[in-house]
């Protein structure tokens, strides 16, 4: 029995994939629930109606996803270029704290606040990754281990930051910084929810990148770049300028993404504000097949599973630990089909 | 200042040396071992978590400690294989396979945590590892409690690097697995099976990795609680480059990076005034100029990271 | 006597390729048997079937009358078979000791035998005459001198059955008549051998007897001395295939001109006192054997490497230190040696590989947005062209046959008619059909007033496409000779470096 190389890549293929590793993911993990002494069927239940059962629910499920299709983006940019951004959880709390900071001392008008802020954010996630990358191309350092290292550098930034000089006087010692002005807090998209228009922007953000990569100079050389960069450097690709252009986009998403979590969501920063969005956003990337129309589907599927767990977990006991465990399983079994899109198994 | 150069003189620094390098040293030749072999493991910081877990529960479920770390070394085999089967013969992305098996092996060590062990208030505890004084050597000024005085895991630690050195350097086996990090072709062709070497290679890796995460539980510390690896996996991935992947250099690499650990540990109580965050960003911020210094210089096994499949070259 | 070797049968299809179909082959004990073809007449896949490299869909192999088990390299070992790959399987930071004793000890042993196996090695390279030392490192080893480590791996494991693939590529003529003395020598050892070519002369010089492959298929057996290059050349092509003949012209004004240039890679001098000069209209040849850094000068022509030392001028205009883009806005087309590995992009559709050279130009795109119309119009125009095969322009480029890649890879470059072309290897892997179009287009710029620099190892080419010749050995270059001047006997020696020792004595 070998693997051999597909001659073609059927689109069928392209869509079953992501189905197939979702649901090989959900029997797996069905047998941990199960294990819990919980029935899988009924626990599973739980959670779609949890995530999904009512407007309530659903505009929970959406609020979760916005950050994650910004950190998916932000990671499926970065991987179709093979710069490996596994900083985005950094990424994301650079531009929440910088988001706080300046909501707070800037003192700017709703209008202009909202784009300021953002751009602040998106600059300071860019630079974020921008560090690293230069890292590689000067000295041949890992980005993968320099952006890791960077987000608990970054966490402890943000620790020293919120116990220190943008500490909230009004948080009776919880630790978090001072929020941004009440003007410069996104509108609700649905009233009295949480859910805020940042959803809008992130789903404009998909269309963009798309449009980046599809359609653009630069979005061409950074796949040539990736698929194989000796032949698009022999073919006058700067690869020093194309990575660091996709440095600065992939970061500026990531950074956008703590920007936005911040005026919609939270207002003030907090060590605790994310959930592993950096880190899920990989996930969500790899479930799009690197894909910005498939982020947005795919951040919507990984909401549905963190929203829904949550219920589910108080309503039967399973550990919420669980979600990570299926979306951990969920980019393992993609990896696998997708290697079925690209080979096939002969005897 | 002085303050600060009298810690130097005090010989439990230097014993919390090697007590703090004994997860980076088992950490670091793990992924050493793995990276010989051809393979990027960055499944390291989940299967220390795991093997954390899983150590620490054995033992708190009434086992003795010597099954515990036998435990712990099996779970850390087992995602070691897992790993290996989709970079190895499946030919997968090193990096995206190895943070799915992170991510994977820490929520699982969580979920499992959190259904078996009842949490109160305080993680509940086990009777760890104690130092062991061995008779005689421990007698020795300075050395004495420093290098004779530690808990077993540490000697052991300790051990496999000189076993580790000896077999990548001297034994028919160890050849083969350099040569399998070089050129897997070379090896297929004197008629060995390089795919079956980097999955042993991995999952004897993966096993030394998960001990590693296993002392944080059963003798730095007498419980587990969640995210307590804190990026020690990370550190060990940066320590592989900054050794050249040799053991010896490892072993350095490791004591060195302890050595600034336990130091800025003790430096914050003399030092007043500077935010304690600052101390703790101290051991990233020196792997990544670790990193800075040697990557030029590194003398990577040339096959890293490149996938093997028979009959497709 | 029973056989050293017998293949019965043997079919292997890789997807819809059928590489070997039905091949029945025997070898004689103390026989050198030559396996002739073309490129992609299933050579090498036959020899990787008979070592367990791959599996045959059907057929047996046996060895001295046993049956050997399929797909196992480590049998074929134990069997006695030895292969000496074209592409040589060496680890190159370890020492030749280490890369010849790998798999000869049980991998449970606590200590390797070091002190037995050099031994055994020395003594072997004494034997056979093949001098190597045991503990240099392999990176440092010339050519030829790991291709005698690959011998010797052979030989320690007890070879009694030797393959060599295409072992002449790396070689200069003095050192391949060499090689096949010693085979000589080894078959008078009792060995029985098996050497894999596409040059008829050698073929007719070192065999006892000829097998030819044609489209996988075993076409014809002959014994050597019953046969002779026109027939074997017919036996191996099948059809007449001519190739496009240069017709004398004046060249033009020089184009593109080196003068002693000197280039250090990671403080390591590459080339040196390299001096050459195109002119339009013509065609400059450098011949050398592979590995005399042929690929150094590609890539200085190519913008990727920047010389150290010494001028380099394009029409007259400092050309040294111009970047890959800048190479190409200034009028240069360039085709690298490896089509697969930087001349296209495999995954991407072939009409983005067709305009990547020249995306940012205001054809393609417009204010950084690609224009696809233009771009797959440009691809379809390609395609119609120059005749590539079983292509459209959103075609995956990786599903062309190389020939049809090369063509595109031409294509691109030609459509812009460069001023200078840098043809590297040109018509490396591709068979007679391929080859005869890719000639065919270069004379073709050649007349339409390009200054073309080919670069190749094939004799035959060099001689038949250049007006001027120079042979590069270890990053130096011979003074030019005229095409007229050239014939084999003279270029083999120039290859060798003989020149250089003519420079000596005047």
């Amino acid at each position: 029995m070998r693997l051999e190389r597909r001659t073609d890549a059927p689109l069928h293929l392209l869509i079953l994939a992501p189905l197939t590793a979702v649901a090989a993911a959900l029997v797996l993990a069905a047998g941990l629930i199960a294990v819990a002494g919980v029935n899988p069927v009924s626990a599973y239940g739980e959670m779609l109606q949890g995530a999904l059962g009512s407007r309530l629910a659903i505009t929970e499920m959406l609020t979760r996803a916005t950050p994650l299709v910004l950190t998916g983006l932000a990671a499926a940019v970065a991987f179709r270029a093979r710069l490996w951004n596994i900083g985005g959880e950094g990424q994301f709390f650079v531009g929440a704290l910088i988001t706080a900071w300046f909501g707070h001392a800037l003192a700017l008008p709703g209008w202009a606040g909202v784009p300021v802020l953002m751009v602040a954010g998106m600059a300071a996630g860019a630079a974020l990754l921008v560090g690293p990358t230069l890292l590689r191309l000067r000295f041949g350092v890992d980005e993968v281990v320099t952006t890791l290292l960077l987000n608990f550098i970054v966490i402890l930034f943000v620790g020293l930051m919120i116990e220190g000089p943008l500490r909230d006087p009004l948080a009776f010692g919880w630790p978090q910084s001072v929020p941004v002005d009440g003007d410069l807090r996104l509108p609700d998209l649905v009233a009295r929810t949480r859910l805020h228009i940042g959803l809008l922007f992130a789903i404009l953000a998909a269309g963009l990148v798309w449009l980046i990569l599809a359609r653009t100079v630069f979005g061409t050389e950074a796949r040539a770049a990736g698929l194989n960069a000796s032949a698009a450097a022999f073919a006058g690709v700067s690869l020093p300028r194309t990575l660091l252009g996709v440095a600065v986009l992939s970061g500026a998403l990531a950074g956008l993404a703590g920007s936005i979590e911040v005026m919609g969501v939270t207002a003030s920063v907090t060590t605790t504000m994310s959930p592993g969005f950096g880190y899920a956003g990989i996930v969500v990337a790899m479930l799009a097949a690197l894909h910005p129309a498939g982020v947005v589907a795919a951040a919507i599927f990984v909401a549905t599973i963190f929203v829904g767990a949550d219920a589910m977990s108080r309503a039967t006991g399973v550990p919420s630990f669980i979600a990570d465990v299926i979306v951990a399983l969920c980019l393992l079994t993609m990896l696998v089909a997708l290697l079925f899109t690209t080979h096939r198994i002969r005897r | 200042m002085t303050e600060a150069l009298d810690l130097l003189l005090n010989t439990s620094l230097w014993a919390a040396v090697l007590r703090i390098a004994t997860p980076l040293i088992f950490g670091v030749l793990g992924a050493l071992l793995c990276e010989r072999s051809g393979v990027l493991n960055l499944g390291i910081e989940g299967i220390m978590t795991m093997g954390a877990m899983v150590g620490w529960l054995t033992v708190f479920l009434g086992g003795p400690l010597w099954l515990g770390l036998a435990v712990a070394a099996l779970s850390g085999a087992t995602f070691g294989v897992l790993h290996a089967i989709l970079t190895v013969p499946l030919g997968l992305s090193q990096h995206v396979s190895g943070l799915g098996i992170t991510l994977f092996a820490a929520s699982l060590a969580h979920y499992l945590y959190r259904l078996i062990v009842e949490v109160g208030d305080l993680p509940p505890t086990i009777e760890p590892f104690r130092p062991l004084a061995i008779p005689l050597l421990s007698d020795i000024p300075v050395l004495g409690p420093v290098l004779f005085t530690q808990a077993l895991p540490t000697y052991l630690a300790l051990l496999s690097v000189a076993i580790l050195a000896y077999v990548l350097a001297r034994t028919p086996l160890g050849l083969a697995i350099r040569m399998t990090g070089e050129n897997p072709h070379a090896v297929e062709a004197q008629g060995l099976d390089p795919i079956r070497i980097r999955i042993g290679a991995v999952a004897a890796g993966s096993a030394l990795m998960a001990l590693g995460g296993s002392f944080l539980t059963m003798a730095a510390f007498d419980s587990f609680f969640p995210d307590m690896v804190q990026g020690r996996g990370w550190i060990c991935i940066a320590l592989v480059i900054f050794a050249s992947w040799r053991p010896g250099k490892a072993l350095l690499g490791a004591l060195l990076f302890a050595f600034f650990d336990a130091y800025q540990l003790r430096l914050q109580t003399v030092i007043e005034g500077v935010p304690y965050q600052l101390f703790l960003m101290a051991p990233y911020l020196l792997s990544i100029l670790a990193l800075i210094l040697v990557a030029r210089r590194a003398e990577v096994p040339a096959a890293l990271m490149a996938p093997y499949r028979r009959g497709e070259r | 006597m029973t056989p050293a070797l017998e293949l019965r049968g043997i079919t292997k299809r890789f997807g819809r390729l059928t590489a070997n179909e039905d091949v029945t082959l025997t070898l004689a004990q103390g026989e050198i048997l030559a396996l002739l073809g073309e490129n992609g007449a299933g050579k090498t896949t036959l020899m990787n079937i008979l070592f367990g490299h791959y599996m045959a869909d059907s057929g047996t192999v046996r060895v001295f009358g046993q049956d050997l088990p399929p797909g196992q390299p480590r049998a074929a070992i134990d069997a006695g078979i030895g292969m000496v790959h074209q592409h040589f399987t060496l680890a190159e930071n370890l020492s030749v000791l280490d890369n010849v004793i790998l798999g000869s000890e049980p991998l449970t042993r606590l200590r390797s035998a070091r002190a037995e196996a050099t031994q055994k090695l020395v003594h072997l390279s004494r034997k056979f005459g093949l001098p190597v030392d045991p503990e240099a490192r392999v990176a440092r080893l010339s050519v030829g001198e790991r291709q005698r480590v690959e011998i010797l791996k052979a030989l320690y494991r007890d070879a009694r059955v030797l393959i060599l693939d295409e072992p002449t590529a790396v070689l200069a003529r003095p050192e391949a008549e060499r090689l096949f003395q010693t085979l000589g020598d080894m078959t008078r050892e009792g060995l029985s051998l098996v050497f894999i070519s596409h040059k008829l002369h050698e073929v007719m010089a070192a065999s006892h007897r000829v097998a030819v492959l044609r489209g996988g298929k075993l076409v014809a057996e002959r014994k050597t001395t019953e046969t002779g290059p026109e027939e074997l050349a017919e036996l191996m092509v099948g059809r007449r295939v001519n190739r496009p003949v240069r017709k004398a012209a004046a060249p033009g004004a020089p184009v593109l001109v080196a003068d002693t240039v000197r280039v250090d890679v990671d403080g390591q001098t590459q080339l040196d006192g390299v001096s050459f000069t195109v002119h339009a209209g013509e065609i400059l040849g450098i011949v050398g054997v592979s590995g005399n850094r042929q690929a150094v000068l590609g890539a200085v022509l190519s913008g990727l490497t920047q010389p150290s030392a010494g001028r380099l001028t394009l029409g007259g205009q400092d050309a040294a230190g111009l970047s890959p883009r800048d190479l190409i806005r200034a009028g240069v087309g360039r085709v690298p040696e490896d089509r697969h590995a930087d001349g296209v992009v495999g995954d991407l559709p072939l009409w983005e590989n067709a305009v990547l050279e020249h995306l940012g130009s205001g054809e393609f795109s417009r204010r950084g947005f690609v224009r696809p119309g233009a771009c797959t119009a440009f691809a379809g125009d390609l395609i119609a062209r120059y005749d590539v095969r079983g292509a459209a322009p959103d075609t995956r480029t990786r599903l062309l046959s190389g020939g049809n890649m090369q063509k595109l890879i031409l294509g691109r470059v030609l459509a812009k008619k460069p001023r200078f072309l840098l043809a590297n290897q040109p018509t490396r892997g591709l068979d007679e059909g391929a080859i005869a179009a890719v000639h065919a287009e270069l004379l073709k710029a050649r007349s339409e007033g390009a200054a073309i620099l080919l670069i190749s190892e094939e004799l035959d080419e060099v001689i038949a496409l250049s007006d001027r010749i120079q042979a590069i050995v270890k990053g130096r270059l011979s003074e030019p000779v005229a095409a007229e001047a050239a014939d084999p006997q003279r270029l083999g020696l120039m290859m060798a470096g003989v020149w250089t020792e003519d420079a000596h004595a005047s």
